[in-house]
């Protein structure tokens, strides 16, 4: 009977291979903690360049693809919520949201450990969330406030997390990426094996200093892994208007590449852990993840200048990753629509309280703008206006 | 004369504290035709005269095609063609050197650079390539069609990376030239005089004023000479130098200063590089004092360019020390932007002091 319920609700992008553990539905266990395995196809195939694809077969379980759609459900949540935050001004500057990219960031922490590192660019707050930053201390960065991850000196750009190694949010484009491969150079002297994912965006893609980072990479053969996060369109132009060649995952050219369906959590896992495992034996891989941001590239931009709302649509109704995960719980009956939608509301209501708490929080000390510039003790001369009276040196 | 003509016959329009009060100083205007613009709409139709004077002239940079993130280049592409108004890939680096290339052999490159804060991938090019080029080949060669447009300066809540002054870098280069508009009408002019000039040009436009600057701005080609300062306003007891944005909030200081019975005199030196040092001296030299202000922070910004000529110049003539009420030496804050800046009272207050010496 389990089974017949399964063809019937599964749709053309969810093709369940085998299940470990077929349970009639007539025992259904607390979902929450079954780890037993499961394995779950992909929908789309791997694309290899000059390595050999990882299998479509993933391996995951009712407790982590549930976790996949709490974590992303919070994301979307969070990403919603500054989005109305910024239009009331509580949040200021710049915010540039990763809707419709949550499965990038959840995939790739399911395949890898908080010791390994991961730096990206400036669309953070989900990478942050998924390297097990707080939501309060989010949304208090994002409004600038002491309580934030940055202590409120960063913003919405510059998100960091040093016990989970996250070496952050990065506001000058592709600037992170020499900087990743220098991560992952430390990590090849300390013998640790881990790794450092560097991702970066289409518009990034075009940057010397990626070629530059590609070279000394693959030429001492560092664990470092370069995702490019492709969502189609660097702030309003289409990758087929600024690439060449928009095969980012070829791009490395002597550095073998994969290319994943980055809308979908599993592909995501599988491909992340593919990369960590070739990184440590073989040096760089280039993973391009096919993946799409519904809102604009920050909150100044509507999005609808470049790009037709139906193609927005479309893809929130086809590609969603919530959605997908959301199916694939339903038709292998690992909770039902109820318990999801009581998970959406519990969700919601963390990210409410967090909102209510970070606004709470004061902003920074005055004295904060001259710290953090120098080491303690090297001290920093500020002059007031006539430099005759105020001097504020700092100890 | 014809500069002191000129100075009278505008409206302006000028932005003053965050919530939006403004001043406006109306006086006569002569018989040319003039439109009331915003700055950048003023920037535009600069361009636009530009590539209708010269067709071997062109724009280039990220997302100008559509008119540009500030709105800059609307139009240009439309009227002129893709194959002279056109879109570059993320790459300053690149941009630069291929306006380089493209000036190198004869034509007009005015490239785009995003914001400020994203043109130091393309420092290299700028000081290595287009400052040395006519030098180190005996003049055989050179790129003096080059220009680079660049938005720069505070806006209220740009933070890290969309607030920076770069000026003290660029004026450090021999060989290009540093140029900043303060308001639309010289906007105009001087981008004319930057795409035309016959040298490399740095053309920073101040940000906060793409909208909020509005000024009656002649519709005909013209154009404003490079390396002149302005006296903007004339006074005795103490001069004031400034560039760019920083001039409104430096001339409101000027006011409140007139009501304290200080006559301020205040000179937009519009050329950084190279700069206009007799105007500023024969100011000093009847003040006796000087001021000098700009958003980048204080350490190594042109204001110490500045003070240090004046004082070789006019040692015997100060009365006092030359004050400078620039950013803090901190990177330009997201949260402390309004402690980080130089505002009218810390002008005001540095006015006094200076002339309290």
């Amino acid at each position: 009977m389990a089974l017949s319920r399964l063809s019937l609700r599964s749709n053309r992008f969810l093709r369940p291979s085998t299940t470990a553990a077929a349970l009639p539905s007539s025992i259904r266990r607390h979902v929450s903690t079954d780890t037993t395995p499961i394995t779950i196809e992909t929908a789309v195939p791997f694309e290899s360049h000059l390595c050999d694809a990882p299998s479509r077969s993933v391996e995951t379980s009712s407790a982590e693809i549930l976790s996949f759609f709490r974590d992303m459900a919070r994301m979307r949540r969070m990403e919603i919520a500054a989005d109305s935050l910024y239009k009331s001004k509580l949040i200021r500057g710049f915010c540039h949201l990763y809707d419709g990219q949550e499965a990038l960031a959840v995939g790739m922490e399911a395949a890898i450990t908080r010791k390994d590192a991961i730096i990206t660019s400036y669309r953070d707050h989900c990478t942050f969330l998924g390297r097990g930053g707080e939501l309060v201390d989010a949304f208090s960065e994002l409004m600038g406030r002491k309580r934030g991850c940055s202590n409120g000196k960063g913003g919405s750009m510059h998100f960091y997390k040093k016990d989970a190694c996250f070496y952050g949010g990065h506001g000058i484009v592709g600037a992170q990426i020499p900087l990743g491969c220098g991560l992952a150079f430390a990590q090849k002297y300390s013998k640790e094996e881990f790794v450092t994912f560097t991702l970066y965006g289409d518009g990034a893609a075009n940057q010397g200093q990626l070629f530059e980072a590609l070279n000394i990479a693959a030429l001492w053969d560092l664990p470092a892994i370069l995702v490019c996060e492709n969502n189609h369109y660097g702030m309003g132009t289409a990758t087929w208007r600024s690439a060449k060649s928009p095969a980012y995952f070829k791009r490395g050219d002597y550095v073998p590449g994969l290319k994943v369906d980055g809308m979908d959590a599993l592909a995501v896992k599988q491909a992340c852990k593919f990369a960590k495992e070739h990184a440590l034996k073989n040096g760089p891989i280039v993973l391009e993840m096919d993946t799409y941001r519904y809102h604009g590239h920050s909150m100044s931009d509507p999005g609808s200048t470049y790009r037709t709302r139906d193609e927005v649509s479309g893809v929130r109704q086809v590609r969603d990753p919530i959605e997908r995960v959301r199916k694939l719980l339903l038709s292998h009956d690992i909770a039902t629509e109820k318990e999801l939608k009581d998970m959406e509301k519990e969700v919601r209501k963390e990210v409410d309280d967090a909102v209510a708490q970070a606004k709470e929080s004061p902003v920074p000390e005055p004295s904060e703008l001259f710290t953090n510039m120098y080491v303690k003790d090297c001290g920093v001369e500020s002059f007031g206006a006539d430099r005759k009276e105020l001097k504020v040196t700092l100890t | 004369m014809a500069s002191l003509l000129g100075r009278f016959c505008r409206k302006l329009v000028v932005p003053g504290s965050a919530h939006g009060s403004r001043m406006v100083s109306t006086t006569s205007c002569d018989s040319e035709a003039v439109k009331s613009l915003n700055l950048y709409s003023a920037i535009n139709q600069a361009l636009h005269i530009a590539l209708e004077t010269d067709p071997r002239s062109y724009v280039f940079g990220e997302d100008v095609g559509f008119g540009g993130v500030f709105r800059c280049t609307t139009g240009l592409a439309e009227r002129f063609g893709k194959n002279r108004v056109f879109n570059t890939p993320l790459c300053e680096q690149g941009i630069v050197g291929f306006g380089i290339g493209l000036a190198a052999m004869g034509n007009r490159a005015v490239v785009e650079i995003q914001f400020a804060d994203y043109i130091y991938p393309a420092f290299d090019q700028i000081v290595n390539e287009a400052a040395k080029f006519r030098y180190r080949s005996g003049n055989q060669f050179n790129c003096g069609g080059l220009t680079i447009r660049a938005p720069y300066g505070a806006v209220g809540h740009g933070g890290h990376y969309h607030s920076q002054s770069p000026e003290a870098f660029f004026c450090h280069v021999p060989g290009i030239k540093v140029v900043i508009p303060r308001s639309p009408r010289e906007a105009k002019g001087l981008l004319l005089s930057s795409i035309r000039d016959p040298n490399p040009v740095v053309f920073f436009e101040p940000k906060w004023l793409y909208r909020q600057a509005v000024e009656e701005v002649p519709e005909h080609d013209y154009m404003i000479p490079l390396s002149q300062a302005e006296v903007i306003r004339e006074g005795s007891d103490i001069t004031l130098v400034g560039w760019g944005a920083q001039l409104t909030v430096m001339e409101q200081a000027c006011l409140d200063a007139e009501k304290e019975g200080i006559s301020c005199e205040l000179i937009d030196l519009k050329t950084l590089l190279p700069w206009d040092k007799e105007t500023v001296e024969a100011s000093v030299k009847k003040t006796g004092r000087l001021l000098i202000s700009h958003e980048a922070p204080i350490t190594g910004g042109f204001g110490a360019e500045i003070s240090a000529t004046i004082l070789e110049r006019c040692f015997l003539k100060l009365e006092a020390p030359v004050s400078r009420v620039c950013g803090l030496d901190t990177p330009f804050p997201l949260v402390f932007e309004p402690f980080y800046m130089p505002t009218k009272n810390k002008i005001l207050n540095a006015i006094k002091s200076t002339v309290n010496y």
